[in-house]
Parts: C-alpha cells; sequence; structure tokens
C-alpha cells in the first residue's frame, strides 16, 4: 500500500505560507511560500536539519502558531481565520500532540494526565473512565493508569503521552521529535506504536524528525531546508 | 472547562515548603487581623452585653459618662413613677437608684493604683440585672459595711479578694462576695448598698444614674418623651444597652484604626510574598501552561487554576492564623477604659462571623498576589512556552 491514501481528499492544505520571526529589530524568514497537501490517514516524515523550520511548520498545521501569510485547511476549516479561543476549541477536538519531553503534567497520574482531553468535551465522569482506560490498554500501560510521571520511564511516558494524544479521537496527530529523548529500542516501540494508529485507527500522523530511521516508519517523507520544501518522497516496504 | 482542582491542589501540596512559607506569611497578617476583630467583639460584648435590652438608664442631661452624671432624689422619683415602667407584685417600681464613684485600688502585680468603679445600688440592682450572678460568698446585707466585687476586680487588686477588706472614704469595708455577669462590665466593678456608700462619699441627696424596667421594651419612645419634656427634668434616657454601646464606642474606634492600620501595612508584605511565590511557580511551570494551552485549554482555564492556587495557599494561611488567632480567647485584657476612667477588663472573642471576615480577608490577599502571576500564565504564546521545557 505504498500509495494507497491518494484518492483520499486532503485533510491538512497548505497554500503559499509563510512565517517569519522577529529577533529584536532583525526579522528572520523561517518558511518562505510553503505550499503542499496530506491527505487524511497518511503518516508523513518532516526532515530537515535543525533550525529549519520543522517545528514551526507543525505548529501552524497544530493551529498552536499563526501564519504570517497564506492558507491553512485542515479537514476543511480555514483556521487561520479562526479566533483564538475557537482555535482552543478546535485543537482540542481534533489534534493529538506528541511531544519530544512528553509534556506530561508532573503532579498528574498517567490516568488523569490521559483524561486532561476529555475534560473539555461534555463526557460524563464514568464515560471518561471507559475512554482512558481504552487508551492505556491501547498502548499496554493498563497497570500503569496510578503511576505518576516520575515513576514511569521515557518509553512509558511517551506512551502516557500517546494516549493523552487519542483519548479525544483526532483525525490528526502532530508528533514532534517523539523519540529524540528515546533508546534506540523504546524508540522502536513508540514509532511501531504510531504506525499502528496510522494502520488500524486510521489516525493521519505528521512525524517531525531528524533520524532518518525513525522516518523509514512513515509513508512518505518531506525534506524541509532554508525554508523551502523538497518533493515528497514514498517510503518503500509499506 | 477548568483545570480540576486537583490540579491546583497537588501543585501546592509538591511544592510543600514554599506554599507553607508563604502561607505562614498571610498567617501571621491574618492573626493581627482576627485578633482585632476578637478584640473589638471582646469589647463588643463586655460594654452592649452589660445592657439589658427592656433596661433603661437615666443621667443627667449633657453627661457622657455615669460618673460625671446627677440625679436628685425627687426627679428620681419622678422617673420611677412614670407609667411604662413594670412594677412588681408589691407595685413597687422596678427600678435602682445608682450612685457611681471612682476608687483608687492598688494592683496585686505591681502596687500601682488605679481606678475602679464602686456602685451603689438598690436590691432591686440583681433583678434588673439577671445575667449577674453570686459566683462565691453572699450579696452585701443592706444597712451593712458590705461589698460585692466583680470577678476581674477580686483577682488583680490588693483587698477585693472574698473575706478580704478594702478601705476607702475612711471606713473599712468587708467583701462579702464575688460576683460573675459573663464578661459584662459588671465583673469589673464593686457594688455596696447605695444608701452606705452615698454618705461615705458625701453626696447623700443626689444619684448618679437609675435605671428602671420597662414593661413593655416598644414603649420606651414614649418613656424618652415623657422625661425629656418633662421641664422638670433636666434629664436624658436611652436603652442601656445603647449607653453601653456608646461608653464602648472610643476605644472600639482606637482598636479598630490601630489594628485595622497594622494589618494593611503588614498584609502589603504578606501580598508581596505570594505575589513572588505565584510568579516562581508559574516560571517553573511555563512548559506545562504550553501544553495545557495546545491541549485546547483556554487562557481563562490557566488563569483559573494559578488563582485557584494562589486562593488556596491563601486559605491555607488563613486557616492557621485563625487558629493561632483562637488561642488569644484565653487572654484578658485589663485597660483603661478613657469614657469612664475606670478599670475594665474584656477578652477576644470569637464568632463566626470574624471566622468568616477572615477567610474572606486572607482570600483577598491571595487574590490579589495571584492575580498578576495567574494573569502573565494566561498571557503567554503558546510556542514560546512550549519552546521552554
Ligand atoms: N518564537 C521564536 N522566536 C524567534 N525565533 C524563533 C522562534 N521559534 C523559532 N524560531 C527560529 O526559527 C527557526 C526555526 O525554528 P524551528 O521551527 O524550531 O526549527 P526546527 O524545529 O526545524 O529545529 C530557528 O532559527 C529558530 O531560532
Ligand atoms: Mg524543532
Amino acid at each position: 500500500m505504498s500509495d494507497g491514501n491518494g484518492a483520499a481528499p486532503p485533510l491538512v492544505r497548505l497554500h503559499d505560507i509563510t512565517k517569519s520571526y522577529k529577533r529584536g529589530a532583525q526579522i528572520v524568514p523561517v518558511l518562505s511560500g510553503i505550499s503542499f497537501d496530506i491527505g487524511a490517514g497518511e503518516f508523513l516524515a518532516l526532515m530537515g536539519p535543525s533550525g529549519s523550520g520543522k517545528s514551526t511548520l507543525l505548529n501552524l498545521i497544530a493551529g498552536i502558531d499563526q501564519p504570517d501569510s497564506g492558507e491553512l485547511l485542515v479537514d476543511g476549516v480555514n483556521i487561520g481565520a479562526l479566533s483564538e479561543v475557537e482555535l482552543a476549541d478546535w485543537r482540542a477536538g481534533n489534534v493529538g500532540f506528541i511531544f519530544q519531553f512528553y509534556n506530561l503534567m508532573p503532579v498528574l497520574t498517567a490516568f488523569e494526565n490521559v483524561e486532561l482531553p476529555l475534560l473539555l468535551a461534555s463526557l460524563s465522569r464514568a464515560e471518561r473512565r471507559d475512554h482512558v482506560e481504552a487508551v492505556l490498554e491501547l498502548v499496554g500501560l493498563q497497570d500503569r493508569a496510578e503511576h505518576y510521571p516520575n515513576e514511569l520511564s521515557g518509553g512509558q511516558q511517551q506512551r502516557v503521552a500517546i494516549a493523552r494524544a487519542l483519548v479525544s479521537d483526532p483525525n490528526l496527530i502532530v508528533a514532534d521529535e517523539p523519540t529524540g529523548d528515546l533508546d534506540r529500542e523504546s524508540a522502536e516501540d513508540i514509532l511501531k506504536l504510531m504506525q499502528t494508529l496510522n494502520r488500524e485507527l486510521h489516525k493521519t500522523i505528521i512525524l517531525v524528525t531528524h533520524d532518518a530511521r525513525a522516518a523509514a516508519h512513515a509513508h512518505a517523507i518531506m525534506h524541509l531546508e532554508k525554508g523551502e520544501l523538497s518533493a515528497r518522497e514514498e517510503v518503500t516496504g509499506h | 472547562m477548568a483545570l480540576p482542582l486537583s490540579y491546583s491542589l497537588r501543585n501546592l501540596w509538591t511544592r510543600k515548603l514554599t506554599t507553607l512559607l508563604t502561607a505562614g506569611g498571610m498567617a501571621l497578617v491574618v492573626f493581627v487581623f482576627a485578633a482585632v476583630l476578637m478584640l473589638e467583639a471582646g469589647l463588643n460584648h463586655t460594654l452592649v452585653d452589660t445592657g439589658n435590652v427592656e433596661n433603661v438608664i437615666a443621667i443627667r442631661k449633657g453627661a457622657g459618662a455615669e460618673i460625671q452624671s446627677g440625679i436628685l432624689r425627687p426627679a428620681a422619683g419622678l422617673i420611677e413613677s412614670q407609667p411604662q415602667v413594670e412594677t412588681g407584685p408589691d407595685g413597687a417600681p422596678l427600678s435602682s437608684k445608682e450612685t457611681v464613684v471612682l476608687i483608687s485600688l492598688q494592683k496585686r502585680s505591681d502596687d500601682k493604683p488605679s481606678n475602679v468603679t464602686a456602685r451603689g445600688v438598690g436590691m432591686l440592682a440583681f433583678n434588673l440585672r439577671p445575667q449577674i450572678r453570686i459566683a462565691a460568698g453572699r450579696v452585701f446585707r443592706p444597712g451593712s459595711h458590705e461589698l460585692v466585687v466583680g470577678k476581674s476586680i477580686a483577682s488583680k487588686f490588693q483587698g477585693a479578694g472574698l473575706g478580704e477588706v478594702i478601705h476607702f472614704a475612711g471606713g473599712n469595708w468587708n467583701v462579702v462576695g464575688i460576683i460573675d455577669s459573663d464578661g459584662s462590665g459588671f465583673d469589673s466593678e464593686i457594688w455596696g448598698d447605695a444608701e452606705q456608700l452615698m454618705p461615705a462619699f458625701r453626696r447623700q441627696s443626689v444619684f448618679s444614674s437609675m435605671v428602671v424596667k420597662l414593661a413593655d421594651p416598644s414603649t420606651f419612645d414614649a418613656f424618652k418623651h415623657a422625661i425629656e419634656s418633662d421641664p422638670r427634668l433636666t434629664v436624658e434616657v436611652k436603652r442601656e444597652r445603647q449607653f453601653y454601646a456608646d461608653q464602648s464606642e472610643a476605644m472600639a474606634t482606637f482598636i479598630r484604626v490601630l489594628g485595622m492600620t497594622l494589618t494593611a501595612i503588614f498584609s502589603i508584605g504578606a501580598i508581596i510574598g505570594a505575589m513572588i511565590t505565584m510568579y516562581s511557580a508559574v516560571a517553573n511551570r511555563t512548559g506545562e501552561i504550553g501544553t495545557l494551552r495546545a491541549l485546547g485549554f483556554r487562557r481563562s482555564a490557566v488563569m483559573g487554576a494559578f488563582l485557584v492556587e494562589s486562593l488556596l495557599q491563601a486559605l491555607v494561611g488563613g486557616i492557621i492564623g485563625l487558629f493561632m488567632a483562637s488561642f488569644m480567647q484565653l487572654v484578658t485584657v485589663s485597660t483603661m477604659n478613657f469614657q469612664s476612667f475606670a478599670e475594665l477588663a474584656f477578652g477576644f472573642t470569637m464568632t463566626p462571623g470574624i471566622i468568616i471576615k477572615t477567610l474572606l480577608f486572607s482570600l483577598l490577599m491571595g487574590l490579589i498576589g495571584g492575580f498578576m502571576p495567574a494573569a502573565r500564565a494566561a498571557g503567554m504564546n503558546i510556542v514560546t512556552a512550549l519552546r521552554s521545557v
């Protein structure tokens, strides 16, 4: 299934996106006129050297940053036109985040960390518990529900974070260097888990990494360099 | 859409020492605040509760206190014969014509002299003040040089204990009883037979004040009008409670102004302490804030979580401060009431109203101290916050 999703309508559509940061009086251009589509159900790896703007691009797609110009549609929604509050509500229902350093709340248990996004949905306590237990089981941590993050290994923490990203059942999952802080073995587990999410739960995944071995788990790879995107290259063997 | 309370609570618990130090600073302010209110309530209890709802006191017009007042015998007779005054089974009016003088007694502790109120009363005075009971010994016998002494005086002044002898006005007076009026002003007085005390102080024909009981308290206005418009009388009447409330006003105001000034100054320190703690909490959790916002929590939810954290921290301070202040109930203050110039003992009284006011005060400090840090947390840019992880 090298390009099995080619016929599906794009979930993400970027058109002529530019983004720059101000550093003092200096303006640092990061993205200059980026345009591409990501089909629903794809697993795309975004590669590039450090500082090339991978995180910036991912943050725009995930709706936690705004482009300077250009159009950004996710699932038909022009997220550049949403107000801040609308955007927050949109993220809660449509995007799952996986971070390099897991970003769990240290004072909450694994269960409570996973439950957090559900507090933004109108669910009963019992419904929330069912959802949380289901995703914890999916990532293989049902017996660690009452553990605090500092009682878990890095790999386990990242699996809790994946459960948190999944629990509100978003279509899009963004992962910024999710294996950057893990040993080879744990990294492989996490990447396998992401493949499962993509294959069995049909999640669209954008994986930012500078590790070619990690990128090889995706369907396709795009390279970002000096604010420009290379043509996508399909990964064989999927 | 709010973060769970447990998030704020556990963060406080995680930084126990900082929480406790910050709350401790607030507790000291709360302690002062509560102690002032308790002292005011204690004074109020002592002076206002000295009065009875049905009782009316008459003093000479313009006399601020009993000690400056004078009522002649014929005038006293006119007052007690008013129809509003309750009468006993024998038809006699329920009234007590009283004489108040200050006598100087030496303190047991340091031999220093201090003024004590001596009140000459008729035997009906005890019926008019049902809160007074004889805690030890017995009532003085009419026609004798016997006294009963308020419990606050008995322990503090030389010769004022049960069975002891007080010397004044050229005579010896035996203390035959101790009176306990549950902390009212009478606990700081000495009582004897008016007809014995008056000649001793050479003021046979003039009383200081008189107290009557109204058959129906609602007839007070009619009674007051009748007395104050009578051209033969230069007397003003007040409800007894009002009279004692007026007596305490200057002291209550003094306590309030002093206490609130102290509280205001200290609270600035406590608020700054809370602010510093909360700013550092926000700085330490910048990454968490970015994460929460990315997950879809709104700025208001972040603001709320940090405000709640600051409020809970202040509540801890409030509870510690109240707990410390509650021990002040064991303390009695004895000082000169500068309206009557006599020694007055009163305590610190905790009331439900004070508990509520004090907790609200601590929450207010938490709100003020937490507001700017919480606003900083809420105002953070998501991407910038996440880059700090
Ligand atoms: N908030 C910001 N303020 C200023 N410069 C930024 C900010 N975010 C990113 N940059 C700059 O933009 C460029 C791209 O950053 P980033 O997207 O994080 O790169 P990558 O994830 O590929 O390493 C870098 O030069 C970085 O310094
Ligand atoms: Mg990056």
